[in-house]
This record gives structure tokens, C-alpha cells and sequence, in this order.
């Protein structure tokens, strides 16, 4: 036992140290996180995937043979103990009991057998008689000896509960790989071409493998993940989803996820439909079919580019597909747009705090724009307006590692919620040609600079000039030729100076954008002013976007893909069944309390004595000990 | 001989009942027939047997320990009330006077809680002042507590259901919900040992675990508004829940119980209050019975939740987190009754170990949503 508790430790400890450090995660983020030394080390140890890793598992196959082998000595022990009523205890032996009392009798032997079998009965304990060398009756009675049945149970329960694990382990995995008659593939190769030595057959008994079923389509194998590879599982039959829904709750929140499934199989008349959902596995053939998680079939999407650095706001169409690949513009400077995800609700908490409730903003794509030399910028777009403080901004998100953050142009709506203000103000803010225009309608304005012709025409030279610089590269643009050209002391009265000429000249140029397109001007308000700030950012911030094609989506055609789970799992049935066993036998370890009573009547049935015994020792046993003492004295006088 | 032997005759619990157990039985399923009649469509066969079960259940509780069944009715009709005075209206929660400052489930759990905190209190002082009558007052808190938790949770049940039928459930899936259930299991528990034993010094040290539960409950509605009735996530709408969460409570209950039982007993071994606290070996038998009990519930809960990530998860057992911290709280107190019990090991050791036990069931029911990320992260902070 000291053996099997020692091995118990070392399994708790492995535990913890698996719920620690994050198993099965990708490879490549052990190496970032420990460094390559550590990695090598803990990959050796198996700690990626302690629960199956070889020593682990031989804990476990130790356990099984230690508890075993103490079911096998103990066992015989236990069921005598819960047969046998004790009937040959000695009367010295008795005497040598720590609870024990003596009563003078004075009624018959017969009477007195009749009244303490009576007694025994009346608490529920069975009882045997025998007479003693010297001639006096002995009463062997004992109650709770099936409690004895817990230490069985309990034993027997742990050796089946594991062996059950073991049937449901890769431990057959890990022999054929071992013998190098198996081997994980570890290359993104299509499935077709996975090489038998990475398949397993349908005649393997037990496994856990996915499938990611994009709507409308079907396969007839699945995915079980180990380590940093795969293997391919076949099954023997064809699953096929017709449909994927997810349904949400008033607030947003996902309620359910569904998938009708058609399984169809050579060996069936009909194909069985059924819709699977979490909580509502399938299982067929042994097989059953969990809904685990969803993720985009290939949804087709329909975008506006826009080219944030040309003087026009004629968008061109897009079209794609996620999992697929598209093109932006030509030659050297084309890049390659890869559509990696499409979501089509995001659950979001927008509050500042963070306090308040999440809510849906609405369906968000992910894509990559990789250039020639194969650098590529992740961007995330929100296709709808999401609210900030009050104010509703188009949202896109552009990081050059996964592990940044990303980063988030804001681009204020226009009066129709719509992009195409922003869209018109920064390509009539990006057109030269505007310029002096734009310098006009300022001065025009301006009392002190449309008397003199010479200080207006200087006026709308610096105007011009300002916008130039602007639009080449914002307000950080502005900064840096402030910087270089303008003595220290001046810099800040300078630079207030062009921000204010910036934002007046914003105003012109929103208003001519505006008239251009046949819109009702802005008026000179706070809410326009808050417009044109956020507006001028937004144009600031474009130049640190990476890239000069915003993708607006403007349509999408959703396809989902179901991820499923196939488990096959031959120990269940032996767990649950050691489960029970378990149960039982704590219960019956810990709520039925083995007692025993012998009452021996001297030979001249003068005298009775009375001994009691526990193997548990507890004060419910000495209350019951003193109970009894005392009605035992009842009865007998 | 028969006078002498109906002294000695043990009644069997039928044999014992009087009329009042009767009609109490005869009550709670008349109600579990009301409620079948009335909702049978929307219940699955599983929950048919649970609402049946849980009236056989609450008659047998009743009927062993009588004090129960005063609080499952008294739970009934204060509930009822409640519910009549919402008349399906939730923003009544708020303009009814009676529900806005006593039986609105937040309300009620407020008084719970204001409650516990008292008798904590009134526990101590009694122990100080070796009162019968202050400990008497400290029960009959700690009593009104649970009835006002039971009711707060009850009508939280009715108004899931006023916000949208399709968000309603039973108030134990969010760590807000069971931390109410965790004062109110393990103030029972302690409840029962209290009459059983016929003491009231233990009062204070377990309400102290009680106390810190309600502390939480305090900092997660007012500083993290997280006492709202959220929908219920895909993977917890499931039958399972309604008996997986609640075993699990009793488990971790017990298992408190056992701490703050060991922490009395380790005071009271160095001559701390040892004079006002019940004697070793009593407090010794109390920690192994409360063991006991939270062995046996931590074992079925936490195979039925093998079970039911058997359906919900794809598999019976998954290394998860949740369940890893679950194998290592079992493995813990398995090797705690081995001890004692195969090898007879008695004393302040055990006692110790039953106290750290607790940082350990802490660890897994708190610390594995707050620190370990998996798939039961059902409740996080």
C-alpha cells in the first residue's frame, strides 16, 4: 500500500504540473515561452502532454498491477472477516476486551437465550451459538460486516476505472510507435496524400479525433492531434453536414449550436439524419459524434477597396472567399490578400470600464496582405459602425506580429452612417488640385486677410503649402517639418497655428466633398467640429495603416463549417461501471460500521458476560457500547 | 420480558411519523404533481424523475431531521409570495415594497447575507459569555440566513424565467449563484451537526469560511455587478447541472465544515478556548464524519460530471483543469481516510491536514477559473 500511495503521489504532481503549463498547445509557443534549452528538456520529459506521455502512463499501468495485487492478499482476509461471527473467541480473550461488562442472571438459560437473541435481533445483529470448553453458551453476534464489501468494492472500482482508462488511452498507439509501425505526420500536406504509416485503420478500437465539415460537404476521415502532428483516423462510414445554425439569446450570446448531420454508410438502408447539438451526441457504429465547435465553411464576401492615398473616392470590387487567396493592385507592388476568417457576430464589452454588458457589433473579417518579398500585415475589419463614447466609428485593426495587439484605425461616420464621407473628405484633403480652392473659401473668411491682396495671396500660398505637407503624411508629417524648419522657442505657437488652419481648412473641404456629392452642408457646430477631429485623425492615421487599401466589406454570403468530435471509446462502459463499484463501496467503507457482541452465559446461567468490538473505534461506538451496556443490564436482571 | 424489550426495540423511521410528517410528504409531492401537471411539456424525462426525486428527497430529509422540513416549507410559501407579488412582472422587483426590501431574490440574498454576518458575530459572543440563550439567538440567525438564501434563490429561478423563457434555469450556474449555494450547504451541514451534537460553540469558526463566502458574494455584486442572471451557455444546458453542481457544493461544504472543525481543534489541543469548545475527541469525530460526507458527494459529483462530459464534451475524462484539481482534491482526502482509517492515525496531523485540505478544494473550486483556463470555465473573475 505504502507503494501505491507513493505512486498516487507522483501522479498528483505530475496533475498539477499538467494543469500548469497549458498542454497540447502549437510547439512553437513552448519555444517562445521557455526558450529552446528548457523546450528540449520538457519535450523530452513529455510535459507538453503529461497525461500521455510513457512514464505517466506507467503510473498508471503500476497502479493498476499494485492495487491488484493488494485486492488479491487482502481480499480472502476481508471475506472472512465479513463471514466468519468470531464464535471462537476464548473467554480470556474476552476478558481482555476494553469494552466489557459482567451481569449476575437469575432467570433459565433458555430464557436467557430467548431474551439476548432477542436483544440481538431487535439492533440488526445475526448471531451464531457455540458452547465453550467450560460449558458455557457463547453468543457470537455480529452487524455491519458487509462494510467489508467497501474495501473490495472501493479496490476493485480503482483497478477497473483505470484498466477502462487505459482501453480509452493511446497506449496502443504509443507500442506501434514505438515499434516504428506508426508514425505522426507533422506536415499542413491534404489528407489524400497522408501516408499509411500516419493512418489509422477503422478497426482501431479507441480514439478522439475532429472533423471540421464545411455546409454541404462530407468525409469519411478525421483528425486525432498529437503532440506537434497528426494522424489521420478512417472511418467506416461517411459523414456529411447539411447544415450548421447557430441561435443566439435576445442579448447576443450564443444558445446553441447545431449541425444536421446525414451519416451515411454502405451497410444502412436509409441514411440517418439526425441534428446533433452540444449536450445531443450521435453515436453510431460505436462512434459518437459531439458537436464541439464551429468555425467559416468558406464565406463568400463582396468588398469595396478603397486607395486612401489617391485624390478620387471611386472604390474598386473585390471579391473572395475565406480560405482563399486574392490580389491588390500590380506589378512589384501587388499584394496578395489571404481571407482567413469571417465572423459574423462579435460579442464584444464596449463599455469604458468594462462593466457594462457585451453586445453583438456585428460580423468582423480577418485577412492577411502579404507583399512579394512574403512580409504580411493582419487586419481586422468590422463591417459595421461600432459606438465609442457615444460616437460611431468604423473599426479596422492592422498588427505585423500575432503576438502585437492590433492597432485600430477609427473612421468617423458621415449624416447616412456610411463611410463615403470620410471616404470623399480625405480624397478632396489627398487632391492638390483642391488646394486652392479650398485657401479661397479660408481667406474669404477671414476679415484681415481679404483687404490686402498681397497678404491674401501669402495667405493662400502657406494654406496650400500646409495641405501639401498634410497629405503627405498627417499630423506626424507636420511635426517633423515643424521640426526641422522652426526655431524651438516658436515650435508651439507654430504648430497651433496649423492645427487650427487644418481644421478650418478640414471644414472647407468636408463641405466641398459634400457639395460635390449633393449633401446638405455641415454647420458650424460642436458635433461638426467633433466630426472633423475624428475625421483628421483618422487621416493621420491612415498613413500607419501599412497599407494603402482599406477593404470595406460590403456583402457577405455566410458558410459555416462544423467542427466535430469522434470519440470512440470501448472503456466507458468499464468506467462507469467502476464508478458505481466506487460508490458503493464508500459508502458502505463509511456508513456501515462493522460491529460485534459476544455474550457468553456461564454454565450455571448465574452470570452473563458481555463484550463488544468495533474495527473502527469512534465515539458513535462508544455511545452504542454504553446503550447497550446499560439495556443489556435490563434485560438480564 | 416485553416491557423490557420495548425499551430497547429500536423504532424504524416509518414507524416514527407522526400526522405532520404525512401531511408534510403529502405536500411536497402535491406540489411536485402541481408543478408536473402545470409544466410537464417543457420537462424532459430526466427532469421528471429529478422534480419527483426532489420531492421524495425533501420528504425523507424532513422526516429524519424535523427542523428541515419547517425550513423547506417555510422556503415554500415565503417563495410563493414572492413569486404572486412579481406577477410576472420583473420591474416589480423594484416598485413593490415587499419585494424591493425583503423577497426579491437580490433582497433576499442581501438578508442572507447581512444575516450570516450577524450570527457570525452573535456565534462569537456566545462562546465568549458561554450563553445558552445568546447561542440559542445564533442558531435562530443562522436559521434565518438560510431561509432567506433558499427564497433568494428560488424566486432568482422564477425571474430567470420572467427575462425571457428561453434564459431561464436554476440559479447554480455562475460562480455568484453557487458561492449563495456554498453558504447555504455548509450552513446547513454545520446546522444539522449543531442539533445533532447539541452544541453551539462551533458556530463561530464555521461561519467564519460562511462569512468569507459572503465577502465574496459582496465584492462580486458591488464592485463586479456580476449578480446578474446571465443565459446559459450552450454546454450547461443540460439535466446533469441539477445534480452534478449541487453534489459538488455538498462536497465542497463539507469539506469546509471539516477545516473550520480542525482549526477549532488545533486551538482548542494548545489550550485555546479549550474550556468553551467541546472535547477533542467530539470535535476529532465531527471533522472525520464532515470527511465522510464530503467524500462520498466530491465522488458522485464528480463522476456524474465525468458523465456528463461524456456528452457534453466528448469524453468522460479530458485532463481538463477542472477535473485534474478534482482527481488531486479526491486523491487528497482518499489518502486522509486511509490514514485514519487503516491506520488508525488520530490527532492534530489529521486536523492539519484537513485545514490545508481546504486551500487545496479552495484551489480547485476558485483558483483553477481564476488562474488555469479550460473547458469548465463557467464562472470566471
Amino acid at each position: 500500500m505504502r507503494f501505491a500511495v507513493s505512486l498516487l503521489s507522483v501522479l498528483g504532481i505530475a496533475s498539477v504540473v499538467g494543469t500548469v503549463l497549458k498542454q497540447n498547445e502549437p510547439y512553437e509557443n513552448y519555444i517562445i515561452k521557455f526558450g529552446q534549452f528548457w523546450f528540449g528538456l520538457f519535450e523530452h520529459l513529455g510535459l507538453y502532454d503529461v497525461y500521455h506521455s510513457g512514464w505517466f502512463l506507467l503510473i498508471l499501468l503500476f497502479l493498476v498491477v499494485s492495487t491488484s495485487l493488494c485486492i488479491y492478499r487482502n481480499s480472502p482476509l476481508m471475506l472472512k472477516e465479513w463471514r466468519t461471527f468470531k464464535e471462537h473467541a476464548t473467554e480470556k480473550s474476552l476478558k481482555a476486551f476494553s469494552h466489557q461488562e459482567t451481569y449476575p442472571a437469575s432467570s433459565g438459560l433458555e430464557d436467557l437465550k430467548k431474551q439476548l437473541t432477542h436483544f440481538l435481533t431487535a439492533k440488526g445483529f445475526q448471531y451464531k451459538f457455540r458452547t465453550q470448553a467450560d460449558g458455557s453458551e457463547l453468543i457470537a453476534a455480529k452487524a455491519g460486516t458487509h462494510q467489508r464489501w467497501g474495501y473490495i468494492f472501493t479496490h476493485v472500482a480503482m483497478v477497473i476505472i483505470l484498466f477502462g482508462g487505459l482501453l480509452d488511452g493511446n497506449l496502443p498507439f504509443k507500442v506501434q510507435e514505438m515499434l516504428g509501425y506508426k508514425r505522426i505526420e507533422t506536415l499542413d500536406i491534404p489528407e489524400s496524400q497522408v501516408p499509411a504509416v500516419s493512418r489509422l485503420s477503422i478497426s482501431n478500437p479507441s480514439f478522439r479525433a475532429n472533423m471540421t465539415l464545411p455546409e454541404g460537404t462530407s468525409d469519411n476521415v478525421a483528425f486525432v492531434r498529437v503532440r506537434d502532428g497528426y494522424l489521420v483516423q478512417e472511418l467506416p462510414f461517411r459523414v456529411a453536414l447539411k447544415d450548421f445554425r447557430i441561435e443566439h439569446y435576445a442579448t447576443g450570446q450564443p444558445k446553441s449550436f447545431e449541425s444536421d448531420l446525414v451519416i451515411i454508410d454502405p451497410d444502412l438502408k436509409e441514411p440517418i439524419t439526425k441534428t446533433i447539438s452540444v449536450n445531443h451526441p450521435l453515436t453510431y457504429k460505436g462512434i459518437a459524434i459531439y458537436q464541439s465547435d464551429f468555425q467559416d465553411g468558406g464565406t463568400k464576401l463582396n468588398f469595396k477597396v478603397w486607395n486612401l492615398f489617391k485624390p478620387n473616392a471611386e472604390p474598386q470590387a473585390l471579391n473572395g472567399a475565406i480560405f482563399q487567396k486574392g490580389v491588390l493592385g500590380e506589378g512589384e507592388s501587388a499584394l496578395k490578400v489571404e481571407y482567413n476568417d469571417f465572423r459574423k457576430f462579435n460579442i464584444i464589452n464596449m463599455s469604458p470600464d468594462g462593466k457594462g454588458k457585451p453586445h453583438n457589433v456585428g460580423p468582423n473579417i480577418t485577412y492577411k496582405l502579404r507583399d512579394n518579398r512574403g512580409q504580411a500585415i493582419e487586419y481586422v475589419t468590422y463591417m459595421q459602425p461600432m459606438q465609442i463614447d457615444g460616437r460611431h466609428y468604423f473599426l479596422s485593426g492592422m498588427r505585423e506580429t500575432v503576438s502585437d495587439d492590433f492597432k485600430y484605425l477609427r473612421i468617423p461616420v458621415d449624416s447616412d452612417f456610411s463611410l463615403n464621407g470620410f471616404m470623399s473628405f480625405r480624397a478632396t484633403m489627398m487632391d492638390a488640385t483642391k488646394y486652392p480652392e479650398i485657401a479661397d473659401k479660408i481667406a474669404a473668411n477671414s476679415l484681415d486677410v481679404k483687404k490686402d491682396p498681397a497678404i491674401k495671396k501669402q495667405f493662400k500660398d502657406s494654406v496650400v503649402q500646409l495641405l501639401n505637407v498634410f497629405a503627405q503624411g498627417g499630423y506626424s508629417h507636420v511635426a517633423q517639418i515643424i521640426e526641422k524648419s522652426v526655431p524651438e522657442k516658436e515650435r508651439e505657437t507654430v504648430a497651433r497655428t496649423y492645427i487650427k488652419m487644418i481644421s478650418v481648412a478640414a471644414y472647407e473641404a468636408y463641405n466641398m466633398s459634400l457639395a460635390a456629392n449633393h449633401k446638405p452642408l455641415l454647420a458650424a457646430s460642436a458635433d461638426t467640429e467633433t466630426l472633423l477631429r475624428d475625421s483628421l485623425n483618422a487621416f493621420s492615421d491612415m498613413f500607419f495603416y501599412g497599407t494603402p487599401y482599406y477593404l470595406q466589406l460590403e456583402q457577405f454570403e455566410h458558410k459555416e463549417a462544423s467542427g466535430l468530435q469522434l470519440t470512440k471509446s470501448p472503456g466507458q462502459k468499464w468506467v462507469y461501471l467502476g464508478s458505481v463499484l466506487l460508490v458503493l463501496g464508500i459508502f458502505a467503507m463509511m456508513y456501515i460500521r462493522e460491529r460485534r457482541i459476544w455474550l457468553t452465559i456461564k454454565p450455571d446461567a448465574k452470570q452473563v458476560h458481555f463484550a463488544m468490538a468495533s474495527n473502527r473505534k469512534n465515539l458513535d461506538f462508544e455511545k452504542e457500547f454504553n446503550l447497550y451496556r446499560e439495556q443489556l443490564r435490563n434485560v438480564i436482571s | 420480558m416485553n416491557n423490557s424489550s420495548l425499551e430497547y426495540q429500536q423504532k424504524t423511521l416509518l414507524q416514527g411519523l407522526n400526522w405532520q410528517d404525512w401531511l408534510y410528504a403529502a405536500i411536497m409531492f402535491g406540489g411536485a404533481i402541481f408543478a408536473y401537471d402545470k409544466y410537464a411539456h417543457y420537462m424532459d424525462i430526466y427532469e421528471t424523475v429529478f422534480l419527483f426525486g426532489a420531492a421524495a428527497l425533501s420528504s425523507y430529509l424532513g422526516w429524519r431531521w424535523k427542523a428541515l422540513s419547517k425550513l423547506v416549507l417555510g422556503v415554500g410559501v415565503i417563495s410563493l409570495v414572492s413569486i404572486s407579488l412579481y406577477n410576472g412582472s420583473q420591474a416589480r422587483a423594484t416598485q413593490e415594497f415587499l419585494l424591493k426590501f425583503l423577497i426579491s431574490s437580490q433582497s433576499a440574498i442581501m438578508w442572507m447575507n447581512v444575516l450570516f454576518v450577524l450570527a457570525m458575530v452573535t456565534y462569537w459572543f456566545a462562546l465568549y459569555k458561554r450563553s445558552d440563550f445568546t447561542g440559542k439567538v445564533a442558531s435562530a440567525l443562522t436559521w434565518s440566513a438560510v431561509l432567506f438564501g433558499f427564497v433568494g434563490l428560488m424566486v432568482r429561478w422564477y425571474e430567470s424565467y420572467l427575462i425571457a423563457p428561453d434564459v431561464g434555469h436554476i440559479p447554480i450556474s455562475n460562480l455568484y449563484e453557487v458561492f449563495v449555494l456554498f453558504c447555504l450547504i455548509t450552513a446547513l451541514l454545520y446546522l444539522h451537526y449543531e442539533q445533532k451534537l447539541n452544541t453551539r460553540q462551533l458556530g463561530g469558526f464555521v461561519l467564519l469560511v460562511i462569512n468569507a463566502a459572503v465577502g465574496f458574494i459582496l465584492w462580486y455584486t458591488f464592485d463586479r455587478q456580476a449578480n446578474g442572471i446571465q443565459p446559459l451557455v450552450p454546454a450547461l444546458q443540460s439535466y446533469w447541472m441539477k445534480i452534478h453542481v449541487p453534489a459538488n457544493f455538498i462536497g465542497y461544504g463539507s469539506f469546509s465544515l471539516a477545516a473550520m472543525v480542525a482549526s477549532a481543534y488545533l486551538l482548542s489541543s494548545k489550550g485555546v478556548l479549550t474550556s468553551r469548545l467541546p472535547s477533542l475527541d467530539v470535535l476529532d469525530d465531527l471533522m472525520y464524519k464532515a470527511i465522510a460526507v464530503g467524500f462520498a458527494f466530491f465522488t458522485i459529483a464528480t463522476i456524474l460530471g465525468a458523465m456528463w462530459a461524456a456528452e457534453a464534451w466528448g469524453g468522460y475524462w479530458s485532463w481538463d483543469p477542472k477535473e485534474t484539481w478534482a482527481l488531486i482534491v479526491w486523491l487528497n482526502y482518499a489518502a486522509w481516510l486511509h490514514l485514519r482509517m487503516v491506520k488508525g492515525l488520530r490527532g492534530p496531523m489529521l486536523a492539519w491536514w484537513a485545514l490545508i485540505g481546504l486551500i487545496v478544494t479552495t484551489f480547485a473550486f476558485l483558483g483553477v477559473n481564476m488562474f488555469l483556463s479550460g473547458l469548465h470555465s463557467y464562472g470566471t473573475l
